[in-house]
């Protein structure tokens, strides 16, 4: 990535919505246009502005879901919390053609590139997979083959997003596996993990802490907490957990 | 150039006109802010002082506070984030009470609470029936993220004037600024005149 | 010659500050002046962002405050005096 683009002052920029994709009921991607985009890194996140006709405005983070290997286009994916002010005008009301104050990217510390190497562990829940998917998307435009685990905790199967994306990735023979668990009931036949992420499923499917795993945990912020220390607590180096908190948006 | 987002509006509710201040907007849950995590001090080891410029300090134990007499009151309130909520009840000692007998030329109070956190407050606003040492809310005990075991409540200033986690009041001949206040917030924050910063 | 022959205007150290301030700032570490542990500042512990003006950052380690940054009235204000020192990653000299 170009110095000479992080160096710039952080100013707010027009996108255009390209195009709106549902994920699941809850859940939709934004694809969006942004002129003179200067790149970001995997992990990285925007500031959307919404304001008002009386002038009120409101801000929220959102993470990018795309890689950095795709230009002028930018991916957000968004999840609608009901009672929230921001997520229901973003899931609901934004329309391809509207445009979008945003500006960005932002982060440097909860952000991933292929020479950062691995093993590279991933854990998310809901909505907190966005980040984690750039990486992911990232990883594959670069044909990397740094071993990769994502373990993603969903309410059920229909909330969990980009489903079809990782059942491919997962299986393409690169190293990367995806485990699902399911905390809110799952489909017959299931035989995957139905429960929260604890101490005993990262014991499991985390490296070693020799390893030396290099890990990312993204979502709400109870279950970020509850990762995070249950990582530290099987011997993995603080140093080497990085967190994203979302906020209280359920889960 | 601002761009305006068709058709949004914010999660706000500005029915009330007349008993919102400029710029808020009314909520009916009551949201948690803290700069940092809530304390858990324990009943037993709560106390509240008077202290600063007065001829003799006062400390009370929470059993000697909670056996001074008490006043309900109902009073909208509101947050320099721009929410306001009408018509809460609390049970709380008058912070009349808690001064009666100080001897002081003080005029200004610093309100400290568990956690660090200080806010600054002329001491004329803290009397004449305008602020409370408050304990309970709705008619249970205050819960620790709004402020429990006993917040500091003075409806008539910004919410950041009304310390949660409240354990005494110093008093002061001159103002000081307290945490907010330090790094921009308003020395006096009255909602009415919108004085949310300094120089506003 | 002494220290008043040397000094300069601080406006010399421009491109220090530039160096300091202007990249991105989360993978920054710095020291924490309760407890004295380093940390990337993007691992510490944010408060009342994006609801309130102001916010509050604290160590993830013993919850003191680092930093507070207050956005208002048309101007942002930091505070760092919970930093002994805070340290960006020297850009590589071009090649
Ligand atoms: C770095 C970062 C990246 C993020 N990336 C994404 C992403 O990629 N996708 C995504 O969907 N989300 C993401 N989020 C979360 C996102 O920023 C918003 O928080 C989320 O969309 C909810 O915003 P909202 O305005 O809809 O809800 P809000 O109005 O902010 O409310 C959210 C919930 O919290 C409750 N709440 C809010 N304030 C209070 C309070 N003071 N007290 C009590 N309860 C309260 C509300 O009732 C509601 O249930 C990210 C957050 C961060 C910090
Ligand atoms: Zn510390």
């Amino acid at each position: 990535m170009a110095r000479a683009a992080i160096q710039r002052r952080l100013t707010w920029r027009v996108a255009r919505v390209a195009e709106v994709v549902d994920e699941t009921p809850r859940v939709r991607s934004l694809a969006l246009s942004v002129p003179d985009w200067p790149g970001h890194r995997a992990g990285q996140h925007v500031d959307v502005r919404l304001t008002a006709e009386d002038g009120y405005v409101a801000e929220r983070s959102y993470s990018i879901a795309s890689a950095p290997d795709d230009g002028e286009r930018l991916m957000l994916t968004v999840e609608r919390i009901d009672d929230g002010e921001v997520s229901p005008y973003l899931t609901e009301e934004l329309q391809p053609g509207d445009p979008v104050e945003l500006r960005g990217p932002i982060g440097g510390y909860f952000a991933w590139t292929v020479d950062d190497g691995g093993p590279l562990l991933l854990v998310a829940g809901g909505s907190g997979v966005c980040p984690l998917m750039a990486m992911i998307r990232h990883r594959a435009a670069r044909a990397s083959m740094v071993p990769a685990r994502l373990l993603y905790s969903s309410r059920t199967l229909d909330d969990v997003i980009y489903r079809d994306e990782l059942d491919r990735d997962g299986g393409d023979g690169s190293g990367l596996e995806v485990v699902h668990t399911l905390t809110r009931g799952h489909p017959p036949g299931w035989t995957g993990r139905s429960r929260r992420i604890d101490a005993e499923m990262l014991a499991e499917l985390a490296w070693p802490p020799e390893r030396r795993p290099l890990a990312y945990v993204c979502g709400p912020t109870p279950l970020v907490e509850s990762v995070a220390s249950a990582l530290v607590a099987l011997g993995h180096d603080p140093d080497r957990v990085r967190t994203e908190r979302f906020g209280p948006t359920g889960n | 150039m601002r761009i305006i987002s068709r058709g949004f509006r914010g999660r706000r509710d500005r029915t009330e006109g007349g008993r919102l201040p400029p710029g808020q907007y009314l909520v009916r849950d009551f949201p948690v802010l803290s700069a940092g995590p809530t304390p858990r001090t324990k009943l037993t080891d709560w106390s509240f002082s008077i202290t600063g410029e007065v001829d003799e300090p006062k400390t009370w134990t929470w059993e000697q506070f909670r056996s001074l007499p008490t006043e309900t009151l109902t009073r909208d309130i509101h947050c320099v984030t721009k929410w306001s909520k009408l018509d809460t009840a609390w049970e709380g000692v008058s912070v009349d009470t808690l001064l009666e007998g100080v001897e002081t030329a003080a005029e200004y109070v610093m309100a400290f609470s568990d956690g660090d956190y200080t806010t600054n407050l002329p001491l004329e606003d803290l009397t004449g029936g305008r602020a409370w040492v408050a304990f309970a809310y709705d008619g249970a005990p205050l819960e620790p993220q709004h402020g429990g075991p006993a917040r500091l409540l003075v409806p008539h200033l910004y919410l950041w004037k009304s310390a949660k986690w409240v354990r005494g009041l110093r008093l002061m001949n001159d103002d000081e600024p307290g945490f907010w206040e330090t790094y921009g917030y308003h020395m006096y924050g009255d909602p009415w005149r919108e004085q949310r910063y300094s120089g506003d | 010659m002494d220290e008043t022959e040397l000094r300069l205007d601080g406006n010399a150290v421009a491109g220090i500050l530039q160096e300091m301030f202007v990249p991105e700032l989360t993978a920054a570490r710095g020291r924490c002046v309760g407890c004295g542990e380093v940390g990337e500042m993007g691992a510490q512990h944010l408060y009342m962002y994006p609801h309130a003006p102001g916010a509050v950052l604290r160590c993830r380690f013993c919850e003191g405050v680092l930093a507070v940054m207050v956005r208002g009235g048309g101007r942002v204000r930091m505070a760092l005096h919970g930093l002994v020192w805070l340290e960006v990653p020297q850009p590589a000299a071009p090649a």
